[in-house]
């Protein structure tokens, strides 16, 4: 039996994904809101990396489904539950997050990556490496049977996922509804450009593989304690992607009401505005978070008795990382909607509206707000890929999130040290670099997109 | 032009107290001496009498805005906002959590940060602007599609891989420098190469393309038509024309950052175990030194405003319309 978890991070990305819902169901039939982004998914790049970064909030997603396990109890005694939050990615992954090994070992290896000493069959001991608890554990002979072990799951990996990509694309090959989802390829080209499907089609062969090879073989190694990479890499998304989103959400009401109010009311209004960003603008960026989360962080240990589990410590110190940060970074887009709206309020349709006696707030939510939404949406999109570059580094300064917390810079702070080591270990490093090189490069070719296909004066640049 | 000079410092001050009182909240309202005091003595130390003394100790024994105990202007002067906060404003840093003064810190330690970023900031401005020049002088060829493909890929690492990548390879595997430390006087280049290489190959994705953006942005309006219809090279046209009224927004981003130099990188800096501010602050925070960090976040603020006026007098150089009145 399970009960499900509501963490804090959890409610509001529920409450993002429900606003950008919302959203999309206002202006689906606003030809003026849609163009620019048909636009971005009729473009190959726009697709693609929108695709790829789908399937990066998917598995956040999965790992946002929080859950507590039923712990085993005689009848009539209280219920209890493991203080253990769980979520849907680490169900689906169970394999993985139970096979964990001594220490360190490399990218399917069958043995480990420090020497032991090992009980021969005759009873005599030697140092040698051991075999792995769970890597390769099926192979009776590792030196002779590894390859066609590998070779056999991998081409069956494949397979797989070759067939789902058929299967896919002659079933919403053939949709007329598939463009409009954004999906690769709408209407019925089942034999038109090949191009709109590779990306799925590469994603698609990944994902075969790993589920072939995963189980059974370590793809990515282990870390310090034996732990698997790949799924410390999976996990990590989710850290990343709520740093990116959920620091929006927070600094978009500051940014939009007071660089609108600014812009519109000018005078008084105007110099409070301008005095509070120029004063935390005027400091370090890097310092004033690290001052905050200090601050949290004293907050957090003072009342610890108000966390219950580690999960939900982690979650609220998470939280406050991007309250943070989205509190002190509202600055540049409040300046840039500043100057928008200083442009607004002197057009016709604005001075018309006042002529009419339309209240401010009015003008403000009606006039103003859609007139100034691409600037946001550009924002928004370009933030994002800075902000999961972000947690990497106040991690390693240790103003991050939870040192307990998987997440992309704390990964990279434990295998810092690795490369020093001898022999090196270089995969825990070579996974974080390649999980979020992908997600960084696909968010900032998709911001590119975005910008191009939404902003009147980069349109038409190369 | 003195007048605007005069005119911005006096701007200034409401700023920085703005800065001060910001902070004074953070440190002294929401995290008060004594959890501060609890912090630093460890779970198992903490007695009422105990957390009394480490405040007598380091000065935090005193009220926040009010000493109704003292007289006179000790009522306001004698207490922790100014002794604590507007002192900054002189200067007066006053003494880390472990006693030493942090302004002597400040004045040894600002000379290896320094000798850090001033190298990469010039060398950098160089490099990222010749390399944007280079991508609009070969602009719709292959080589610029390469180029900008290179920077956004370049963009897309953290910070983190380069130091590690440039330590691992430079360092360890070609044994070209140490891996990390300094030393003052003419051996100091040794020290100082691989933090600048790896600073200047983090930067210049980043920084390219945005000039490069400038650059193609200016490149179509008319006056470089007209330069180019009288004849003029490309390449006269690309530095004298189009660099010069490009100079703005580079000056822009550019001048404001040259005071803040002295305050050195953080990640850089604490990587390649440099002595400078950088580390200087890095430690502070692990070490939860509110003193430090009050003092770099100050420090750091004013040079910002500094580098701001410095921004205005450089535009009346680039741009002789620009009047500071």
């Amino acid at each position: 039996m399970i009960k499900p978890v509501l963490l804090w991070s959890d409610a509001l990305i529920l409450l993002l994904l429900l606003t950008v819902a919302a959203l999309v169901w206002l202006a689906r039939k606003n030809d003026t809101f849609r163009a620019p982004w048909r636009q971005v998914m009729a473009s190959r790049m726009g697709a693609a990396t929108a695709l790829i970064l789908a399937v990066y909030a998917g598995i956040g997603l999965l790992d946002s489904l929080h859950y507590v396990e039923r712990l085993p109890s005689a009848p009539g005694q209280t219920v209890q539950y493991s203080g253990e939050v769980r979520s849907a990615l680490d169900a689906l992954l169970t394999p993985l997050r139970e096979n964990v090994e001594k220490t360190y070992s490399a990218p399917f290896a069958t043995h480990l990556y420090a020497k032991e000493t090992v009980q021969g069959p005759d009873g005599r001991e030697t140092r040698d490496f051991p075999r792995l608890k769970h890597g390769g554990a099926h192979l009776a002979d590792p030196e002779k049977d590894f390859w066609g072990d590998v070779f056999e799951r991998a081409g069956l990996g494949l397979l797989g996922g070759w067939v789902v990509w058929l299967l896919w694309r002659s079933w919403f090959g053939c949709r007329s509804g598939g463009a409009r989802f954004g999906l690769p390829g709408g209407g019925c080209t089942v034999a038109g450009p090949p191009r709109r499907y590779t990306t799925l089609l590469i994603i698609l062969l990944t994902f075969g593989v790993l589920l072939a090879l995963a189980p059974h073989y370590h793809v990515l190694g282990t870390d310090k304690v034996g732990q698997d990479v790949l799924y410390l890499s999976l996990k990590s998304i989710r850290t990343g992607l709520l740093i990116g989103s959920l620091t929006t959400l927070i600094m978009l009401p500051f940014a939009l009401a007071l660089g609108i109010a600014a812009g519109y009311f000018g005078g008084r209004i105007d110099d409070a505005i301008q005095y509070l960003y120029t004063t935390l603008n005027s400091i370090p960026g890097v310092l004033l978070i690290a001052a905050a989360v200090l601050v949290v962080q004293v907050q957090i240990e003072a009342h610890a008795e108000m966390f219950n589990t580690a999960a939900a410590r982690s979650d609220v110190r998470l939280l406050a990382l991007c309250a943070i940060l989205g509190v002190t970074g509202w600055t540049g887009l409040a300046r840039l909607l500043r100057a928008e709206a200083l442009k607004l309020r002197e057009l016709e349709f604005v001075q018309a509206a006042r002529a009419f006696g339309v209240t401010d707030a009015r003008i403000l939510l009606r006039h103003l707000l859609p007139n100034v939404m691409h600037l946001v949406l550009i924002t928004v999109v370009i933030d994002f890929s800075g902000l999961v570059l972000a947690e990497a580094v106040l991690s390693y300064v240790g103003v991050g999130v939870d040192p307990g917390m998987i997440s992309f810079g704390n990964m990279i702070n434990g295998a810092r040290l690795e490369l020093a080591r001898e022999p090196v270990v270089w995969w825990q490093l070579a996974a974080a670099f390649v999980f979020m090189f992908v997600l960084v490069l696909a968010a900032n070719l998709f911001a590119d997109q975005v910008r191009d296909a939404l902003d009147p004066k980069s349109r038409g640049r190369v | 032009m003195l007048n605007y000079i005069l005119r911005r410092v006096l701007y200034a001050i409401p700023i920085l107290l703005g800065v001060n009182l910001l902070t004074f909240a953070l440190f002294f309202m929401v995290n008060t001496p004594d959890d501060m005091a609890r912090i630093h003595l460890g779970a198992k130390h903490v007695t009422a009498e105990a957390i009394t003394r480490w405040k007598s100790e380091h000065g935090y024994d005193k009220p926040l805005f009010l000493n109704a105990a003292a007289d006179g202007v000790g009522k306001v002067a004698d207490t922790l906002f100014v002794e604590k906060s507007l002192k900054l404003f002189v200067l007066d840093f006053g003494a880390a959590d472990d006693g030493r003064d942090i302004a002597r810190e400040i004045g040894q330690r600002m000379w290896p940060s320094l000798a850090i970023a001033l190298p990469t900031f010039l060398v950098g401005l160089l490099a990222y602007l010749s390399f944007a020049l280079l991508l609009v002088f070969f602009r719709g060829t292959a080589l610029d599609t390469g180029g900008v493909i290179l920077c956004v890929a370049l963009m897309s690492i953290s910070g983190l891989f380069y130091v590690i990548g440039g330590q691992y390879l430079m360092g360890k595997l070609w044994h070209w420098f140490p891996i990390s430390g300094y030393q003052p006087g003419l051996d100091a280049w040794k020290f100082m190469v691989m933090p600048v290489l790896v600073s200047l190959i983090g930067g210049i994705g980043d920084s390219s393309r945005f000039y490069r953006a400038l650059f193609i942005e200016e490149i179509g309006k008319d006056y470089v038509r007209t330069a180019r219809a009288k004849g003029l090279s490309d390449l006269r046209v690309l530095f004298k024309h189009v660099l010069g009224n490009a100079m703005i927004p580079i000056l822009t981003g550019v001048v404001v950052v040259i005071p803040r130099l002295f305050m050195g990188s953080l990640i850089i800096e604490s990587f390649f175990g440099i002595p400078g501010l950088g580390s200087y602050t890095i430690d502070a925070i692990q070490a939860q030194d509110f003193a430090i960090v009050r003092s770099m976040v100050f420090l750091g603020s004013l040079l910002y405003i500094v580098g701001l006026v410095l921004t205005d007098i450089s535009y009346t150089w680039a741009d002789p319309r620009v009047r500071l009145e």
